[in-house]
């Protein structure tokens, strides 16, 4: 008989919220970040990258750089594996520039040096000759007619004929009759959005330290969202056996989807096997900007119909993604969430995968949900204002729930979207009143949540406590959750159990920190292997009883018979089991090894106060009321903590964040300075209501909470302020000057 | 390149390294005092992650020459806690959850430590502005300034 811990209700220790396990690490400087790895003989090394957004590299010379004092190695992209296509063929030119460089930042060579300051000094001693090309750095330039191709051929089979090479992915979906659907309609919205380029932001640069020996074993350690993914690319790159290299995941500064992707390590390798020498490598705020991954920048049109009483007739998108100079900008997801959070007889859209001369974009929370919840979310409020409507009444009126045919395909499972906007409806902020000069706007947010390869191993000790090895990197206090879920099913204290990180040579494949798939993912394995760790204490339990396993249950840590028939004995305590265990059949182990494909789609929605002043156009977000789905929340602090953490990032995003690119293609903030994030003085307390609506797919109904907390923030931050000013707020970043020139159109009006 | 001989305090303890006269105080405290509690996440004093005190002033370590800590005390994260009582701060920020990372909060620990020493009963405004300087990605600073508040509240009890 299997074990099964299912439940959703009756936690003891699941819904807790004790101290992380980690806590002690973290506050006293202790914990081990990326860059704080030495090792003997260690040297430093540093990047030279283009400082042109698109050139031909005719050649790079070397020899001065080489000749100075203190200097190990150099290497260029001709110290990398060849002849590498696709995801890895991408990475690697991304890494390290071939032929051309194809954006400011764009690495070309790099030095490996006794000291830092060597180093630096060394790649200015390299000297590269270039031919500039045209470049283009804006989504609809990138489209049209006559502007530069990046590189031909990249675009896959999806793309139509007849469009520019830059476009290189498309996308399509939907269902009904779209011109039917307007034609029923009382009123129809049409309007143009655009959002710019933002970056996670995460406070620790990328940073490593790599060994690699000329017989092809390596060691890395590195600040990521996924360690065994940095092992089979860096394989790839340096043409290694990928078992050959273990890589272990540091402590991880924050990533939000930036550390998901590789952009130095094949670097660190590729010196440290040319030097024969450990090698360091960190990259500064400046580079972390102009070359790791942002997000896309985005051309929006939705066009959405309704009736007077609030029905939606019909829903329109298109959606134009700048992904930098590689293919993967998320125009598929962009598109499939713009309208997943209604249920729509008539939906149609299509995004589209644009490169430029930027760096390629990677992950950040939720991609492309975010930008289009702004653009849909918009056009639902200026619906609701012109035909005098409340806005959570009309979401209510077409709210997906069980049993609805999704705007992207599928039929929605059990999901939460009314119970949460229900619970927005409910609470004082939705009701409160406005003084004047401030507006209020609600926005709806869907993430999918994600499973993936996920392996998990569980060992008791001698004493009944347990260790567990995981393979997601911690990236918000995750291995809490791991010990609550562990504690659950063992019946042991939430302290007896440590959880630890493992590296890629001790457990099996394990797919990134993403897709908020950690607590679900990795908690479900959590969960599997106690299990089968707990089964076989009952199976010890049985032998020492004599009587058959199947007649020995497992509570609250404990082995006891399952009735009168199975014989009178007292319970055996799990620490009197693994005390003898060498005695009674040796180590008790539980592991779990699958790909969970259960996840559960979460919904938010979020309620915004902005005051604008209409002397200096400066927005200030006054109140703040984040409601999501989480599930079912382990450590209710820490969902608490993730849906804070992604409307603070949504409110830098909405109001002052953004590339800003000079005519002549290069970066012009890429410092915290003049990319600004959000900053203590900038924010309000940010209120949180944790919706629970069990997501069946896991044993305690946990949905993931990481990213949908950023879909909603810039939609209902946009519409504060287009209520606060009486002007349709429709490009991002809403900072002084736009909302300004905002004011001034209204005044004209 | 020759290097500048420099005696200095850290944490109360007496120090001597050498150092390029380039090096900042930063890299000096991770790189050759193997105090790697300061981290460096933009050293352009932007992002307070760094933060360290020096003769009880609250700086970025990224914008001081290593050279300049001769005859200083400097004070770093590694110093808050006695032995193995841990500070009223970093107990608070543990139990509200102040830190999701956690690689903002060592140079929080240390600004909030030197605002608390300066302003025992801060308000919630002059919290947010005095750590205006130190970048959190994670929190949206809403369970930080819980904690902070929370202990200047503990301690001035206690007091």
């Amino acid at each position: 008989m299997a074990l099964d811990s299912s439940k959703t209700t009756g936690f003891k220790y699941v819904g807790t919220r004790p101290n992380r396990p980690d806590g002690l690490d973290k506050v006293t400087g202790r914990a081990k970040f990326g860059a704080d790895a030495y090792a003997p003989g260690m040297l430093h090394a540093a990047i030279k990258r283009s400082p042109h957004a698109h050139a031909r590299i005719v050649k790079i010379d070397t020899s001065k750089a080489l000749a100075m004092e203190g200097v190990k190695a150099v290497v260029t992209r001709a110290d990398f594996a060849t002849g590498l296509e696709g995801e890895f063929g991408d990475i690697l030119e991304n890494v390290m520039a071939g032929e051309k460089a194809l954006y400011d930042g764009h690495a070309v060579a790099a030095v490996a040096a006794t000291s830092a300051l060597i180093a630096r000094d060394a790649i200015k001693a390299i000297e590269v000759e270039y031919e500039i090309l045209p470049h283009v750095t804006d989504v609809d330039a990138a489209m049209q007619a006559g502007a530069p191709v990046i590189r031909a051929d990249a675009a896959d089979a999806s793309v139509p004929e007849g469009l520019h090479p830059n476009v290189v992915r498309y996308y399509e979906s939907g269902h009904g009759d779209v011109e039917a659907g307007f034609a029923e309609a009382d009123l129809v919205v049409e309007d143009h959005f655009l959002t710019e380029a933002t970056h996670q932001g995460y406070i620790e640069p990328h940073a490593c330290l790599g060994t690699l020996g000329s017989d092809g074993k390596g060691e890395l350690w590195c600040c990521t969202q996924g360690h065994w993914y940095v092992q089979k690319v860096c394989a790839a790159c340096l043409g290694l056996e990928t078992s050959q290299l273990r890589v272990t995941a540091s402590e991880i500064g924050g990533g939000f989807g930036g550390k998901t992707t590789v952009f130095i390590e094949p670097v660190a390798l590729a010196l440290s096997r040319k030097a024969n020498r450990p090698v360091k490598l960190v990259m500064t705020r400046s580079e972390v900007f102009r070359a790791s991954g942002p997000t896309s920048s985005t051309s929006m049109d939705v066009k959405i119909g309704m009736k007077k009483d609030g029905t939606i007739t019909a829903a329109q998108g298109t959606f134009r993604l700048q992904g930098g100079a590689f293919p993967g900008a998320p125009c598929e997801m962009t598109a499939m969430c713009a309208f997943a959070p209604y249920d729509l007889k008539h939906v149609h859209q299509v995004g589209y995968d644009v490169m430029s001369n930027r760096p390629k974009q990677a992950a950040y929370r939720a991609p492309g949900s975010p930008m289009a919840a702004f653009a849909v979310e918009s056009v639902i409020d200026e619906l609701c204002g012109q035909l005098g409507l409340d806005p959570i009444d009309t979401r209510l009126k077409n709210a997906s729930r069980e049993g609805t045919r999704a705007s992207f395909g599928p039929t929605w499972p059990r999901i939460g979207l009314v119970e949460t906007l229900e619970a927005v409806k409910a609470h004082p902020h939705y009701a409160a009143p406005l003084k004047k000069g401030q507006g209020r706007g609600i926005s709806c947010g869907f993430w999918f949540n994600h499973g993936g390869e996920t392996a998990v191993s569980l060992a008791l000790s001698e004493d009944g406590s347990a260790q567990v090895a995981v393979g997601t990197p911690d990236i918000g206090g995750s291995r809490a959750s791991m010990a609550l879920m562990a504690a659950e099913v063992l019946g042991i204290p939430y302290e007896d159990i440590r959880v630890t990180i493992a590296d890629t040579a001790t457990l099996g494949y394990n797919e990134i920190s993403h897709g908020s798939r950690v607590t679900y993912a990795s908690g479900l394995a959590t969960i599997k292997a106690a299990e089968s760790a707990v089964q076989k204490l009952c199976a010890r339990a049985a032998a020492k009883w004599g009587i058959p396993e199947d007649a020995v249950y497992w509570e609250d840590g404990y082995a006891k018979p399952s009735g009168p028939n199975a014989g009178d004995f007292e319970p055996l305590h799990i620490d009197e089991i693994t005390a003898t265990m060498g005695a009674t059949g040796g180590p008790i182990c539980g592991h779990f090894e699958a790909t969970p494909e259960g996840a559960g789609v979460s919904f938010a929605a979020h309620i915004v106060d902005a005051e604008v002043d209409p002397e200096t156009g400066k927005t200030s977000v006054v109140r703040y009321t984040v409601v999501q789905d989480a599930g079912k929340a382990i450590h209710p602090t820490y969902v608490e903590g993730q849906f804070q953490g992604g409307a603070a990032q949504g409110i830098g995003w909405a109001l002052n964040e953004e590339y800003i690119y000079g005519a002549d293609g290069r970066l012009q903030n890429a410092g915290f300075l003049d990319y600004r994030i959000p900053v203590a003085s900038d924010l309000p307390m940010i209120d949180t209501v944790i919706v629970e609506v069990p997501n069946p797919g896991h044993p305690f109904g946990v949905r993931g909470v990481g990213e949908t907390s950023i879909c909603p923030p810039l939609a209902a931050i946009a519409n504060a302020v287009s209520n606060a000013v009486g002007v349709r707020m429709r490009q991002l970043p809403m900072r002084p000057s736009r909302v300004l020139e905002a004011l001034e159109s209204a005044a004209d009006g | 390149m020759s290097k500048t001989h420099v005696t200095t305090k850290v944490n109360g303890d007496e120090v001597e390294f050498l150092c390029d006269p380039r090096e900042t105080l930063l890299d000096v405290l991770r790189d050759r005092l193997h105090l790697t509690g300061a981290k460096e996440g933009c050293g352009t004093g932007d992002c307070g992650a760094c933060s360290v005190t020096v003769d009880g002033r609250l700086v970025c370590s990224c914008l001081i020459l290593g050279v300049e800590a001769e005859g200083k005390e400097i004070g770093t994260v590694e110093g808050i806690a006695e032995g193995e009582t841990l500070h009223p701060l970093q107990q608070k920020f543990i139990e509200y959850a102040a830190l999701q990372c956690g690689i903002c909060t060592p140079g929080i620990l240390v600004a909030t430590k030197a605002l608390l020493e300066k302003n025992p009963d801060p308000s919630e405004s002059e919290v947010r502005y005095w750590l205006a300087g130190n970048l959190c990605r994670c929190t949206g600073y809403d369970k930080i300034i819980r904690a902070v508040m929370d202990t200047a509240a503990e301690m001035r009890e206690a007091s």
